[in-house]
C-alpha cells in the first residue's frame, strides 16, 4: 500500500500536548516539513521558548535547546557564531519575542544575525493562563485586562513585522496565518523561504504566524478562527513586509 | 620571557591561549579592557568578539556557544554580574561549562567603581536562583589572573559547571610582569554538545526544565554528587608562614595580597602570624583551614567588604578558636599598617 501522508521525519513520535484548536501543532508540522524538504534536519538546531511551545525540544528530531524567556535570539547568536554551518531557528511566542525579549529580538535583527525566527502571535499569554500580551488588541479582554485593553493605560499592541522591516539587518519579514488551507500553504512557503535565506547567508528572517488560542480566548476552535479573521487580521495585515530578494526593501 | 600586562588584558590573553574563541560582553568599568583586548585580537584569530545589547544577552550568547561545545566566556563587573545571574542559573541548570569573569567594584546598586570583594556571597552562595554553585577562583596577582583562566575552563568542562574568575578592580587595572603559558590547552570530547544530529544519532537536548518533581530531584542529586567531587578534588589555598603560626589571617584576592605584607611586618616584630589565602572560594578550601585548627589561637579574616567570607571561616573553625573580621569597603583597599594594627591588638589580647 502506498503511503500518501505521514509524520515528517523532523518530528519525533511524541504526542503534542497542545489544546484543541491551537495553531502550534500546524506550525510545528510546517517547520518539520520544511526541514525534511530542504534536507537540513541533521544540521539544524532549534531553540524552544518559554511559553506553551516550551516542549518544542521534545517534538523536533533535530538538536534542541531551551532558552530563558525572551533570550532565544541571544542563544541563537551564540550557537550560530560557534558553528556557522548549522541552521538555527528560534520558535517564539508574542510575550517572549515582543515583551521580555524585545531587546534581544531587535538587536539580533539589526545585527543581521543569520537565523530564522518563527513567531507565534496569538495576542495572549497562553501557558500562564491568558494574560495580556504585547500583541493583545485594543479592547481585548484578558485575565489582566478584565475591562478590555485600554490603550490609555496599557498602551498599544506591537506590530512586529512592521517594526523589524525598518532594520537593515533583516532579510525577510513576512506575516502569515494558518486559518485556512490556502493560508497554511502560504505560511509553509514563507517558512521555507526563511530557512533558505539563512542557508544563503542573507541575514535575519522572521515569519510571524497570526495564531489562535481558543482556550484562553474562551472560544471554540471554529469560533476562534472566526475571531482571528474578524479581529486579528485587520490589525495585523498578512503579507511581506521586507524581502531582500523579492524587491521589498 | 616576561611581559608587562594589565590584569584585565592578562585574562583576555590567557583565554585566547586556552583556546577560547568566543567572547560576548557589554562595557562596564573596571573590566572593559578584557573586551577591548578581545575586540582587537579575536578577528585575527578567526574568533568571535561580540558586543551584546546587554549583559543579559551576553550571558545568553555564552549559553548558546557553550551548548555548541566551544570554549566561551563573558566578563563584567558587579552590577553587570547581577544582570547575568539569570543566564548563569540557566547554565547551572543545563550543566553548561563556560567562564564568567567578575572584576568586582564596590557596593550595591551602582555603588562605586573602585575595587571591592563585595560579591563573595553572590559568587559562592547564590550565583543565580535555585540550588546552584559555580567553580570560583580568586586570583591575587596579574600572573594568577592569567593562570587561573585555563584552570577555570578545564574544571568547568570536567565537571560540567560554569566557572567564575572573581577578581576586583585593583587586580584588573594594575600592571605586573607575567609569564604567559605556551602549552596547548587540554580539550575534551563533549558528546552532549549541539552540533547537529547529521541524522546519525538521537537529538541532543540542552534544557533545565523538568516538570515532574521526582525527575527533577534526581537531576539535582546527580549535580550535587558532582559538586561533592569538586569539593573533594579541587580545593586550593596558599599557606604562607603557617608552619609555626599562632595567629592566622584568612583572606583572598587583593586583600590577601595586602595581608601578606602585614604578616611580614608582624613577623619582624616577633608575632607568629601566618596567612591562609583562599584560592578557590567555591569549593571553600576547608581542608587547608581545618589543618590549622587546634594550632592557631585566633583567626582574623580580612576582606574588602563588610564581612562575608568570615562566615565560612567561622563554620570551618566551628568555635574552636575566635574568628574576627577586619575589612574596608566602599572601594577602599586596606593598608598593611591597618592590618598590622589588628594583628597586634589580637596578639596582645591573647598573650
Amino acid at each position: 500500500m502506498e503511503t500518501v501522508f505521514d509524520r515528517p521525519h523532523a518530528l519525533t513520535d511524541k504526542v503534542f500536548h497542545y489544546c484543541p484548536g491551537c495553531s502550534h501543532g500546524i506550525v510545528h508540522r510546517l517547520v518539520a516539513e520544511v526541514l525534511d524538504e530542504l534536507g537540513i534536519e541533521g544540521k539544524t538546531i532549534g531553540i524552544a521558548p518559554v511559553g506553551c511551545a516550551v516542549y518544542a525540544y521534545e517534538y523536533f528530531n533535530c538538536d534542541m535547546i531551551e532558552a530563558a524567556h525572551g533570550r532565544a535570539p541571544a542563544v541563537a547568536t551564540g550557537l550560530k557564531r560557534s558553528n556557522p554551518d548549522n541552521v538555527i531557528f528560534t520558535y517564539q511566542g508574542d510575550g517572549d519575542l515582543a515583551a521580555i525579549g524585545t531587546a534581544e529580538t531587535v538587536h539580533a535583527a539589526t545585527r543581521g544575525e543569520n537565523i530564522t525566527v518563527i513567531f507565534i502571535n496569538n495576542a495572549i499569554y497562553g501557558m500562564t493562563g491568558g494574560q495580556m500580551a504585547p500583541t493583545s488588541l485594543p479592547g481585548q479582554v484578558t485575565q489582566t485586562t478584565p475591562y478590555g485593553r485600554d490603550v490609555k493605560t496599557a498602551g498599544y499592541p506591537v506590530r512586529v513585522c512592521e517594526m523589524l522591516s525598518t532594520l537593515d539587518g533583516v532579510a525577510l519579514a513576512e506575516r502569515v496565518a494558518v486559518d485556512s488551507v490556502p493560508d497554511i500553504r502560504k505560511a509553509k512557503k514563507a517558512i521555507k523561504k526563511a530557512f533558505e535565506y539563512q542557508i544563503e547567508g542573507l541575514g535575519y528572517s522572521i515569519v510571524e504566524v497570526v495564531s489562535t488560542c481558543s482556550t484562553n480566548w474562551g472560544l471554540s476552535p471554529v469560533d476562534a478562527i472566526k475571531w482571528l479573521k474578524e479581529n486579528m487580521l485587520p490589525y495585523y495585515p498578512l503579507g511581506v513586509y521586507k524581502d531582500v530578494k523579492g524587491g521589498k526593501e | 620571557m616576561k611581559v608587562l600586562m594589565k590584569g584585565n588584558e592578562a585574562v583576555a590573553e590567557a583565554a585566547l591561549r586556552a583556546g577560547c574563541r568566543h567572547f560576548f560582553g557589554y562595557p562596564i568599568t573596571p573590566q572593559t579592557e578584557v573586551a577591548a583586548y578581545m575586540a582587537k585580537q579575536m578577528p585575527k584569530l578567526g574568533g568571535t568578539y561580540l558586543q551584546a545589547e546587554s549583559e543579559i544577552s551576553a550571558i545568553n550568547m555564552v549559553y548558546g556557544a557553550a551548548a555548541a561545545g566551544v570554549r566561551a566566556m563573558t566578563s563584567s563587573s558587579s552590577p553587570g554580574i547581577s544582570l547575568k545571574q539569570e543566564g548563569i542559573s540557566y547554565m547551572v541548570g543545563a550543566d553548561l561549562p563556560a567562564l564568567i569573569v567578575n572584576v568586582q567594584r564596590s557596593s550595591p546598586g551602582l555603588g562605586g567603581i573602585q575595587p571591592s570583594q563585595g560579591d563573595y556571597f553572590q559568587a559562592t552562595k547564590a550565583p543565580g536562583h535555585g540550588d546552584s554553585h559555580l567553580f570560583v577562583m580568586a586570583p591575587a596577582s596579574v600572573q594568577e589572573m592569567a593562570d587561573f583562566v585555563e584552570t577555570c575552563f578545564e574544571t568547568a568542562e570536567k565537571y560540567r559547571v560554569p566557572a567564575m574568575l572573581l577578581a576586583d578592580g585593583m587586580l584588573g587595572q594594575m600592571m605586573e610582569p607575567i609569564e604567559l603559558k605556551e602549552t596547548e590547552p587540554k580539550m575534551i570530547e563533549k558528546p552532549w554538545a549541539l552540533t547537529g544530529t547529521k541524522c546519525e544519532r538521537k537529538h541532543n537536548v540542552i534544557n533545565s526544565l523538568y516538570i515532574e518533581p521526582d525527575v527533577l530531584e534526581k537531576i539535582l542529586i546527580e549535580r550535587y554528587a558532582r559538586y561533592a567531587e569538586i569539593e573533594k578534588n579541587e580545593q586550593r589555598a596558599e599557606l604562607y608562614k603557617m608552619e609555626d603560626a599562632e595567629f592566622a589571617i584568612v583572606g583572598f584576592g587583593a586583600s590577601a595580597r595586602v595581608s601578606k605584607s602585614a604578616v611580614d611586618k608582624a613577623r619582624e616584630k616577633g608575632i607568629k602570624v601566618g596567612l591562609i589565602r583562599c584560592i578557590t572560594l567555591w569549593p571553600f578550601p576547608k581542608k587547608f583551614i581545618e589543618g590549622t585548627v587546634g594550632k592557631v589561637k585566633h583567626y582574623l579574616t580580612v576582606e574588602m567588604n563588610m564581612g562575608q567570607m568570615v562566615e565560612d571561616v567561622k563554620l570551618v573553625v566551628n568555635g574552636k578558636a575566635p574568628v574576627s573580621f577586619f575589612g574596608r569597603s566602599g572601594g577602599i583597599i586596606p593598608s598593611p599598617a591597618e592590618i598590622l594594627a589588628e594583628i597586634e591588638k589580637i596578639a596582645k589580647g591573647v598573650n
